[in-house]
């Protein structure tokens, strides 16, 4: 009984960490991006105001179940994927419903929320959405294939298809798999630009061009939920790329500065650089980091 | 003792202060005036610093911005967009045209004075308004909603019959589906 106690709170509370690390990092892309536009930009709270006001407006119209659906999906795949990321090394307090095949499990959640989104943006009829869902699966299918070369990579040098294990692995030679397989985490984090959807590859949202695209029905709590789902999820993704390559974090502090370091690669990317048409995008990922997904398998089965 | 009062004007107060700071504008280029909105978003002014922020789309958007003259035509169009905003939203009217007309104030086509019809909650006034001048619109309206004055959206629901007669006076094909609260 207490053991369940314990694993609701956890979850709970690394929900809650999740929540506040993500929409913080929002924060700071936002002054990063004024300051290198010459601006003074928002204060770093500024997402927690809008999240707050989006909250708070009202909803008077919806299109259908599958629009309800919608940003509700974002958020299940966003925090199932929470769940069973490990976000300390060998800690009770964050949950970690971790299992052999996680990895495998966990490529495939964290392509469920868009998909749902994509039905949700369906049902509303507006073809900006539809032209955004689109261009989001075109580029999904770009990024998705160096994403999963590189884990593939991982999963054939290590035997194991387990995130835990991963970091055993890199706990019992003492060196990070940044250094052991090099070509797998350029090709992971060539990918991870295409899943922050930042600039460049912001072609989905691109509100100048499509009017936020699969969003551009969604107000008030729609946007809440959306936004928060997001947020979580940037920390998924940071949080998984630290515990496969850099071998997991064993405080809250360590995490936060190896997250935050990821993450300002796509957004340093993303404020020099315009925006990609979708064959672009597409093409962008087929070429080098497609290339070095094939150097990790080849250096895993080989070396 | 009953703390349900105090509790719903903390959470009033606090709300207006978070909507206060956090204001996406949906600025259609109605007229001239939109040249002035790259101005102040941008690095000179930086309306974001205050919190204003571009808004995509009307389902998205707090506050609209009449910038500039409006035909017919595009009152229209503009009455259909306040419509589809959701509640809490604001209304900034823009420019001398949407004070009493501006130069237009003869011109057969164009609405003289947008109070008419929509509920405006801060007009700027100027031809045109400089950046300094819409950020102190801005935040004269930041103060309107601390101070939980800015009402338009209610005022526009009690007095919907007053406004639809005026905008039908104006706008001879009406095929406008209901207002949809």
């Amino acid at each position: 009984m207490e053991g369940i106690l314990m694993s609701i709170l956890g979850a709970i509370a690394t929900f809650l960490l999740a929540f506040v690390v993500g929409m913080t990092y929002g924060g700071i892309r936002r002054k990063v991006i004024a300051r290198v536009q010459n601006r003074y930009g928002p204060p770093i709270y500024q997402n927690f105001i809008d999240a707050f006001k989006l909250f708070s407006k009202t909803t008077a119209v919806h299109h259908g179940a599958m629009h309800l659906l919608g940003p509700a999906f974002l958020m299940v795949s966003a925090v199932v994927a929470l769940m069973i990321i490990p976000v300390l090394r060998d800690n009770i307090w964050f949950t970690n419903l971790n299992f052999k095949g996680d990895l495998i499990f966990l490529i495939y959640i964290m392509t469920f929320g868009p998909l749902g989104m994509a039905l949700g943006a369906g049902q509303t009829g507006n073809p900006n959405s539809a032209i955004g869902v689109t261009r989001g699966l075109s580029q999904m299918v770009g990024f998705e294939i160096p994403w999963v070369m590189a884990l593939v990579a991982l999963m054939i040098k290590y035997n194991t298809t387990s995130v835990v294990d991963l970091m055993n692995v890199q706990n019992e030679v003492g060196q990070w798999l940044i250094f052991q397989n090099p070509f797998a985490f350029v090709a992971a984090i060539l990918a991870s630009l295409g899943m922050f959807r930042y600039a460049p590859f912001n072609i989905v949202g691109a509100p100048t061009e499509l009017a936020s695209g699969p969003a551009s029905e969604n107000g008030g709590k729609f946007l809440f939920t959306m936004m928060s789902a997001g947020s979580v999820f940037a920390f998924v993704k940071l949080t998984l790329l630290v515990d496969v390559f850099f071998g997991g974090a064993s405080n809250l502090i360590e995490l936060v500065i190896k997250t935050f370091l990821l993450y300002m690669i796509p957004v340093m990317y993303g404020v020099v650089n315009p925006r990609y048409r979708t064959e672009q995008a597409v093409t962008y990922f087929w070429g080098w980091p497609l290339l070095f997904g094939f150097l990790a398998i080849i250096y895993s089965v080989y070396f | 003792m009953d703390y349900g009062i105090y509790q719903d004007k903390l959470t009033r107060i606090v709300t207006d202060i978070a909507r206060s700071h956090s204001l996406w504008i949906l600025a259609y280029g109605t007229g001239c005036g939109a040249i002035e909105v790259p101005a102040t978003m941008t690095s000179r002014y930086d309306a974001e610093r205050l919190g204003v922020r571009g808004a995509a789309t009307p389902r998205q958007a707090d506050v609209l911005m009449i910038t500039g003259y409006l035909t017919v035509k595009t009152l229209k169009r503009v009455i259909r967009v306040y419509e589809q905003m959701q509640d809490p939203k604001y209304v900034i009217g823009f420019g001398s045209c949407a004070v009493n007309g501006g130069m237009y104030w003869d011109s057969y086509n164009t609405i003289k004075q947008l109070d008419l019809y929509l509920p405006v909650d801060v007009y700027i006034s100027g031809c045109m308004p400089r950046p300094e001048a819409v950020l102190e619109g801005f935040a004269k309206l930041q103060e309107q909603i601390r101070a939980g004055e800015a009402r338009g959206a209610t005022k526009y629901k009690d007095n919907l019959d007053y406004y639809r007669g005026n905008q039908k006076k104006i706008i001879k094909n009406w095929d406008f589906p209901d207002y949809n609260w």
